[in-house]
């Protein structure tokens, strides 16, 4: 495990605490009803999920997105879609409020259009980190302020999914660049766009060559290898860490197939089913992000990520918050402050990754 | 229309507002499955596990070990306490319960020694001063720079259980002052103890005669929430049951065909479980059963938050600065960085200076003292030379004596030999002798002077023949 790391987990089950001897109980004293009083205090408050999706124009971001929640997440036009690719990239955000069986959940999507559309893309990834770190530094205002409010508006980006365009090769000079990056500030999950362009051997080879690229380049994507807290933890992650990068398809159309109505797209050859896990990976998408993995990922969010960037934060002394701008005292140009997550996960090992940590 | 977040940055207030307007329900037009959050987020405590402190206040003997052990039906390892303790001290054990798949890491604070001194006046400060620690070790760790709040143990105290003696009359002044210092810092759920004493009627006036004097001397006692549908009911008719009357026991008694605990007296039997005897039941349901996540989150978010908003505004910091507008922590922090600083410097000048002037008062004294020994050893030395030459003189004279001395000696023997020669025998030396005073008087002086030239002879120079030898050719 990278020593180097915040802690082995963000949520382990070993506190540090004093020597407590294991008492017997003679009877029913009623403590698991505890579990009941959590849940009924977090149906009341809600949940808070914060995703953004990342990728070139034309890969079917929004579609997935709407395919995810199943509703139309966009309310005008999907963007970029019949509109002129912008000059800078803008990231779009956008919150809404579901809720399902009692529970209720305040999503924000954020997109990024025109994203890798420039001709020269260099540094196209400052203002997707500045984003992020804007959220974090939202939530550290909060946090130290004297009078707090109960509840702190979480707006933190808890998951970023990046669409890898199906080239069939490997990953891109620009995939790589972003991808190293993101993955020290935010959780990653790299999926295959528009894999209905790739036939099934096709997908598989991708995908190793995906996972080769990733390894070379110590990405570390989600889920990390170094938060599984149990065996059983691993078990499970090993087999999702295995079929990422998911290859995808995202539809927000219906049709009729063998009587049931599915989401699909049609072709002159075929329907493609969404939901079909014979046809893509769609559901091991949707699983990992909203049904076994949501509150882990905002854990590690909230112990690794924000933690990182707040003590580095703290360490600074030389840059004023509040204000309408970064306000920095140091003689460096202004600018979006480049991620200064945990860049010390394997650094030994990267040989060309050196240059946000000339701004510090 | 949703909101535009242009690099690098965007406005705080304008962006909430615009979020706040965009926030609208979404309708979903098939099964997503995020109802698992609930049980996604209970996975995770149960990974964790539960915290639970909980500190007991009251006299010694009052019972508070008893029902504590029938509280979690177990028998946690305690002795009876001593009455002669001279300050009370609060001790703290922390135990691990397993019930199903829930851990629970329970702590219980006793008070020992409380109410047992003569004079009370102390006996809440260390209370006071326990919570206000616990309180201080968790802000320490949460302003850390690299902190692991995840991995900590909490130990903030949760709830407070008050130990009422059962006089049947009313509040003692030890608790009505230790309630008041405690409310605000804790969440206090005053019970009687010893409840088997007081008959049924006696109960209730006792009941509304300490809540009528709990609310006049305006102790805010925690009240069981009401704002959830599902548990409002139960907790508001056990608002009005305070404080719950309690008896508490370990023995077990046989009650027709069943074990149950109860005190066996030649009267009858206490049950403890029994609801007509004793609130026990409907206290360890509000604790542990209903209420005990409500009581944590009440620490944390508002006993917690009053302490650090308190401590940090003490230390100096504030939200609003000089012209209100908003401040933040950094800058307070870079504001009293820049004051220290400059005080550490200036006090530096200062200490600079000071050694400065010191050591020049000092090289001045040592000058003024090396003049002085200066003056003395030339003065010493004149003092020697004089003395010195003074010596010399006296030398001097003395050899020039001694000279005349021996002259002045040669000549009188010659003299003496001669006139040996003259008179011709010693008799008639002596008889003349007798007869020539003068003559005599000559040799006497003679002999006498041969003896002291023969002592002086000693330190005159050397070689020189004696009286004897004197005359002989």
């Amino acid at each position: 495990m990278d020593p180097l790391r915040q802690s082995p987990s963000p949520c382990s089950s070993r506190p540090s605490s004093p020597k407590t001897p294991p008492c017997e109980m003679h009877g029913y004293v009623g403590i698991e009803d505890v579990l009941d009083q959590l849940k009924i205090k977090a149906m009341k408050m809600g949940f808070e999920f914060n995703i953004m999706v990342v990728g070139q124009s034309g890969l079917g971001k929004s579609t997935m997105v709407s395919t995810l929640f199943k509703s139309k997440v966009w309310k005008c036009t999907l963007p970029g879609r019949g509109m002129p690719i912008p000059q800078t990239l803008q990231l779009k955000s956008v919150t809404h409020v579901i809720e399902e069986k009692g529970v209720k959940l305040k999503l924000t999507v954020t997109d990024t259009p025109g994203f890798g559309d420039q001709i020269n893309n260099d540094k196209c990834w400052d203002p997707i980190l500045g984003y992020i770190n804007e959220q974090y530094e939202r939530y550290l205002q909060e946090e130290i302020l004297i009078t707090r409010q109960r509840h702190i508006p979480d707006t933190r980006v808890h998951c970023c999914v990046y669409f890898v365009p199906p080239t069939g090769h490997c990953l891109r000079p620009l995939d790589i660049e972003l991808l190293q990056r993101l993955c020290r500030t935010v959780n990653v999950v790299p999926v295959i766009a528009r894999a209905d362009s790739l036939t099934l051997e096709e997908r598989e080879a991708f995908r190793r060559r995906i996972q080769h690229n990733l390894r070379t380049h110590c990405i570390e994507v989600y889920p990390q290898k170094c938060f599984d807290e149990d065996i059983n933890d691993r078990i499970l992650n090993s087999k999702i860490r295995d079929r990422i990068p998911f290859a995808v398809v995202g539809s927000d159309q219906e049709y009729l197939v063998n009587g049931r109505c599915v989401l699909g797209r049609k072709t002159k050859w075929g329907i493609i089913e969404v939901e079909n896990m014979a046809h893509c990976e769609f559901l091991l998408l949707r699983d990992l992000l909203i049904r076994s993995h949501l509150q882990d990922l905002k854990d590690i969010t909230h112990n690794v990520h924000y933690e990182n960037y707040r003590v580095c934060r703290l360490n600074e002394s030389h840059v004023l918050p509040r204000g309408p701008c970064w306000v920095n005292l140091a003689p460096t140009p202004p600018g979006p402050p480049v991620a200064p997550g945990p860049s010390k996960v394997c650094r030994q090992a990267r040989e060309d990754s050196d240059d946000d940590e000339d701004d510090y | 229309m949703p909101t535009k977040t242009t690099c690098p940055s965007s406005q705080v207030s304008d962006d909430e507002q615009k979020k706040r307007e965009n926030t609208r329900s979404l309708t979903m037009s098939g099964h997503v499955g995020f109802e698992s959050l609930p049980d996604q987020l209970v996975n995770r405590s149960i990974q964790q596990g539960f915290c639970f402190n909980i500190l007991c206040v009251g006299e010694t003997g009052i019972g508070k070990s008893t029902l504590i052990d029938t509280l979690f039906n177990t028998n946690f390892a305690d002795h009876e306490s001593s009455h002669f303790f001279p300050h009370v001290r609060l001790k703290a054990q922390t135990y691990e319960l397993h019930e199903s798949n829930v851990r629970l890491k329970l702590t219980i604070v006793n008070t020992v020694g409380f109410g047992d001194q003569i004079n009370k006046e102390e006996s809440y400060q260390p209370v006071v001063d326990y919570i206000d620690a616990q309180f201080e070790a968790y802000l320490q760790e949460e302003l850390k720079i690299k902190r692991s709040l995840f991995n900590y143990h909490d130990s903030r105290i949760h709830v407070c259980l008050y130990f009422i003696s059962p006089t049947g009359h009313s509040l003692k002044t030890l608790d009505l002052l230790t309630m008041k210092s405690l409310d605000s810092k804790v969440n206090i759920i005053p019970v009687i103890a010893k409840a088997d004493i007081i008959s049924k009627a006696e109960l209730q006036k006792f009941k509304i005669k300490l809540m009528s004097e709990l609310v006049s001397s305006g102790v805010q006692i925690y009240q069981f929430p009401t704002d959830d549908e599902t548990i409002a009911k139960i907790n508001a008719s056990m608002n009005g049951h305070l404080p719950f009357a309690v008896v508490g026991s370990m023995d077990e008694v046989k009650i027709g065909n069943k074990m149950v605990k109860a005190r066996q007296y030649p009267w009858g039997v206490v049950q403890v479980e029994n609801e007509n005897h004793s609130d026990f039941v409907k206290l360890r349901e509000m604790l542990i059963c209903t209420n005990m996540e409500d009581l944590r989150e009440q620490t944390h978010t508002r006993h917690y938050e009053l302490y650090r908003r308190c401590k940090l505004e003490e230390m100096g910091f504030t939200d609003v600065g000089p012209e209100n507008k908003p401040l933040s922590l950094q800058e307070t922090y870079e504001a009293k960085r820049h004051e220290f600083y400059g005080e550490r410097q200036r006090k530096e000048e200062e200490m600079k200076q000071m050694f400065v002037q010191r050591v020049k008062e000092k090289k001045a004294i040592l000058k003024e003292a090396e003049r002085e020994l200066q003056a003395k050893f030339e003065h010493l030395k004149r003092v020697h030379q004089e003395e010195r030459m003074k010596l010399e003189e006296k030398r001097r004279l003395l050899e020039e004596e001694i000279i005349a001395f021996s002259k002045k000696k040669a000549t009188s023997e010659i003299y003496q030999n001669q006139s040996y020669m003259a008179s011709g025998s010693n008799l008639k030396k002596d008889k003349d002798r007798k007869k020539d005073p003068g003559y005599r008087f000559e040799l006497l002086c003679f002999d006498v002077r041969a003896c002291e030239i023969n002592g002086g002879r000693k330190d005159a120079e050397e070689g020189r023949e004696g009286p004897c030898t004197m005359g002989w050719p």
